[in-house]
């Protein structure tokens, strides 16, 4: 994608303690982006894979339903269906939903709380490289055998080396292992900036609802992922090592795999959700120009969803037979956890009653996940009643209903989100015609696709099975969800060509705040230079940016400050065409320019040190797939783990030098005794000093764990 | 939770002390970090616990707990672990008092402690397959050895913690005023030894009634 930082003047490479390698400095280039720790570059490149892995994920969901178009189809055999139902899910759940949502958490956290980067950037950056090789190291498996195909829940003792005996399952064991490693250090660095790092004066109820969520879903990544971890190693430990876990001939428990797996599952299912919420309620209050109804109660109702997550996992297993008891408790936990997430709802429908309602892009997908989360929610609250349940079982009413939630409510809020925050990451505004077109087409394709869903599994079909009997009375139905998904396919093409055109061909200049918004991250220019703020905002209430332009006279109307030249008029934002940028010079008395891209003084001349590009994040993650190669092709022959002691030492030495390596090279070149003063960590990257304690554990422990 | 605290400290004239600047929770970064991620770690031991009671007494075969167990020798490795808590302790306070001569003598006692307690799990791993108990033996062969060894892979990496702290020191590079990072690898290493507490509670002591 484009390069939007500007060139700084490469600082003098120096260092007390020269590591292995010099200290990178390429302010552009492949190089540039290969070391960058910028949280703002980081998103992006968390966003972009995280997109082309769900071009690859829909050309897989193109596959199924091109399979199912008809009865007894002959695209894909049975093997090859496997694989690809498999992929599928764990694409769009791992390397999709989650990684775009990082790439939000990571781009906006630190602009939204006004700090300069997160607490650790270059955690941050071996967060994005583990993610990524662990998505080539998955997509691999094509190559060399064959892609798992025990479908995303990976059930024992299916799983086992008795009933899949190749290298299939052994890619998912590792692949979502490194994935797992990923999403816990970025959990960790997000939480720790969240807790750590918010400008002065913001308290934690005046932070943004979407960096709320980000919390939230990150405390569930922290606490789900050990869980899922435990029950990969416990699947490793049988394939490779010939333990017993999961064998039932050893008295060994397979239920125990489905406990573990979803006591992940479930929270699991919030940590692709909660993200979208987020964007949800900061898209609503700005295009109805008012404030998010009932904000603490948005917050505390997501509190609640994070932690009535972690008691209703059993719903996904009522048809294994636990007795009564338990299928009665999970049940009424299953219908409680619908209360919060109505409760958002309410509030999301208030916060747009008399409003002045702009529908542009963002804010139709956002109302699009209002309804089609709400059919999803509800046809999940039709599963919390077990006898229902077990009717629905594995049918393709289930495979309906968490479509509803996950695409219906996870993509079309994330679409929203995209649209929405596009101006201030690239700096030019989506085209909004080709929007309307883009959304339209999302919404007919998604429904045509998957409301069909709910009949053909309410009569009969089975999910999972790669063909159905032109006698089970579900010709038309399929034919209609397989013509639906290639109207999503249309919809994508035409995102995809929106982007283009509007980079290229019709660049619209978004200014600093093109929409009118609430937030600090609308405070700074679009793009924000790589220190985001030239100075730190204080704040004094929650939508900072709005109260910095808007007062209320005696009778409750809004007045600009400062003349009336805030934000677009009235009647632009009533007919929706308030969508020309505000122009430069859009101050909001706040001593920060919006220069939209006119050249920024460098974080040097502010006097403002940020942290230093490094190569050892992606060094170091680099030996995670390399271990795991090691292990898997070990089980077939000892002399591969040589490949994993290899990929140890590799581990260690990187992680080693990243920990000798200071996280911000001093300005100035000063003395060469480093002994008593420390290079001087000033702005946001106070950590990763030295040895970096606080790094070398979770890489160590994750790393040596998985060895 | 109070936030008047900048994270972001003014430019310039900051050099020398690096966790100088104020956190929104009064905590520094890494610290914070570390306890974060030892509160992951408490769901990661406790699925691999949980398994450990899920399977207790349901070995079809031979050999269990009671024909296996060396009571009074893991109690004694148990003591030298615990004692190696008390040492960390030693080593932290010596470090933020300047003596950063007992601070590597404390760390290297600590580590030679830990490597003890492994040593002493090699060997009991060792006797325990030529007593016929390994991975493949039973249901308690194999949660037993994984989640005892996990821990062991924790201490492990404890140890290299200790030893690079130890090293950093003898080369100059831990001041006192960084004794934070000592205190940071001392929360890791405390909450190994309180987790072996437990191991070795529902492991070793509760009798599996076969």
């Amino acid at each position: 994608m484009t390069t939007v930082l500007e060139p700084t003047p490469a600082a003098p490479a120096r260092s007390g303690d020269p590591g292995l390698l010099r200290r990178p400095t390429h302010p552009t280039g492949i190089w540039s982006w290969v070391t960058t720790v910028d949280h703002k570059r980081i998103g992006v490149l968390y966003g972009v894979t995280a997109f082309f892995f769900f071009l690859v994920g829909g050309g897989e969901a193109l596959l199924i339903r091109l399979q199912l178009a008809k009865p007894n189809g002959t695209v894909l055999s049975a093997e090859m269906y496997n694989q690809i139902f498999t992929m599928h899910g764990t694409t769009m759940i791992f390397l999709v939903v989650m990684p775009i949502s990082a790439a939000f958490f990571n781009y906006l956290v630190p602009l939204q709380v006004g700090a300069r980067d997160v607490a650790f950037p270059r955690l941050n950056a071996f967060s994005y490289w583990t993610f990524l090789f662990g998505g080539i190291f998955l997509y691999s498996s094509f190559l060399l055998g064959g892609a798992p195909d025990g479908g995303w829940f990976g059930y024992a003792p299916n799983t086992s080396i008795t009933y899949s005996p190749g290298h299939n399952i052994d890619f998912w064991v590792f692949g979502l292992l490194i994935l797992g490693i990923a999403s816990t250090v970025g959990a960790l660095n997000l939480i720790v900036t969240l807790l750590n790092m918010r400008a002065p004066g913001m308290t934690l109820m005046k932070m943004p609802v979407f960096s709320w969520m980000t919390l939230i879903s990150s405390f569930l990544i922290l606490f789900a992922m050990p869980v899922i971890t435990v029950a990969l190693f416990l699947l490793m430990f049988d394939r490779l090592f010939g333990s017993n876990f999961f064998n039932p001939a050893a008295g060994g428990d397979p239920v125990l795999w489905q406990h573990l797996f979803w006591l992940f599952g479930h929270p699991e299912v919030y940590i692709l959700i909660l993200p979208a919420m987020g964007m949800v309620s900061e898209i609503l209050p700005v295009f109805s120009r008012k404030p998010l109804f009932g904000y603490p109660v948005m917050v505390f109702s997501a509190v609640a969803i994070g932690f009535m997550g972690w008691g209703v996992w059993v719903h996904h297993m009522f048809s294994v037979g636990l007795g009564p008891v338990a299928v009665s408790a999970f049940s009424v936990s299953t219908m409680f956890i619908a209360v919060p997430t109505g409760v958002k709802i309410f509030n999301w429908l208030a916060t747009i009653w008399k409003g002045s309602l702009r529908f542009t892009t963002a804010m139709l997908f956002a109302l699009g996940f209002i309804g089609m989360f709400t059919i999803g929610g509800l046809s999940g609250v039709t599963h919390s009643i077990s006898p229902h349940d077990r009717q629905q079982t594995d049918t393709y009413y289930v495979v309906a209903h968490f479509h509803y939630v996950l695409f219906g409510g996870a993509l079309f809020g994330i679409m929203g989100g995209i649209y929405y925050w596009f101006p201030k990451i690239f700096g030019y505004l989506l085209n909004e015609r080709l929007g309307k077109l883009n959304f339209w087409t999302w919404l007919i394709g998604f429904n045509m696709t998957f409301a069909p869903m709910h009949l053909i599994g309410l009569r009969g079909m089975p999910r999972r099975i790669y063909t159905y009997d032109s006698s089970l009375g579900v010709n038309g139905l399929n034919m209609l969800a397989t013509v639906g998904s290639f109207i999503i396919a249309f919809s994508v093409l035409v995102f995809l060509y929106n982007v283009l055109y509007s980079c290229t061909r019709h660049r619209v200049p978004a200014g600093a705040d093109p929409w009118d918004a609430r937030t600090l991250e609308w405070m700074t220019s679009s793009p924000p230079p790589d220190y985001n703020f030239d100075e730190v905002p204080e704040v004094h209430s929650l939508d900072e940016l709005w109260h910095r332009k808007y007062s209320e006279d005696e009778n409750g109307r809004l007045v600009p400050i400062g003349g009336g030249r805030a934000g677009p008029s009235e009647a632009d934002l009533l007919t929706g065409r308030a969508l020309a940028p505000a122009g430069d010079g859009n101050g909001h008395g706040t001593g920060d320019h919006a220069r939209g891209r006119q050249p920024h003084p460098t974080a040097h001349e502010l006097g403002i040190h940020m942290p230093s590009p490094s190569y050892y994040p992606i060094l170091t993650a680099l030996a995670i797939p390399i271990i795991s190669y090691g292990f898997l092709y070990g089980r077939t022959s000892g002399s591969h783990y040589v490949v994993t002691v290899l990929g140890i030492l590799l581990l260690f030495g990187s992680l080693y030098a990243w920990g000798m390596e200071p996280s911000a090279e001093p300005e100035e070149p000063h003395d060469e005794h480093h002994d008593d003063g420390q290079p001087a960590l000033v702005g946001a990257t106070a950590g990763e000093l030295e040895a970096g304690e606080g790094d070398q554990a979770p890489d160590g422990d994750d790393g040596g764990a998985s060895a | 939770m109070t936030t008047d605290s900048a994270t972001v400290a003014p430019p310039a004239a900051d050099h020398g002390e690096s966790h100088g600047h104020v956190t929104n929770t009064g905590l520094s970064n890494e610290k914070l970090a570390m306890w974060a991620f030892l509160g992951s770690e408490c769901l990661l031991f406790g699925a691999l616990i949980s398994t450990y009671f899920l399977y207790r007494g349901k070995s079809i075969s031979g050999p269990t707990t009671k024909q296996i167990y060396d009571i009074p020798y893991t109690s004694v490795s148990s003591f030298v672990l615990l004692m190696s808590s008390l040492t960390m302790v030693l080593a932290l306070a010596a470090i933020q008092r300047g003596d950063h001569r007992r601070l590597r003598v404390w760390l290297v006692c600590t580590a030679l402690l830990g490597a003890s307690f492994i040593a002493g799990q090699v060997y009991e791993f060792t006797s325990f397959i030529r007593e016929g108990l390994t991975i493949k033996t039973n249901l308690f062969g194999s949660s037993f050895f994984v989640l005892t060894g996990f821990h062991g892979v924790h201490v492990t990496l404890g140890i290299i913690m200790l030893l690079s702290l130890w090293n950093l020191s003898l080369r100059g590079k831990l001041p006192q005023s960084k004794s934070e990072v000592v205190e940071i690898a001392g929360l890791y290493w405390h909450f190994v030894d309180v987790v072996w507490i437990v191991i070795f509670t529902v492991v070793y002591l509760i009798p599996s009634g076969k």
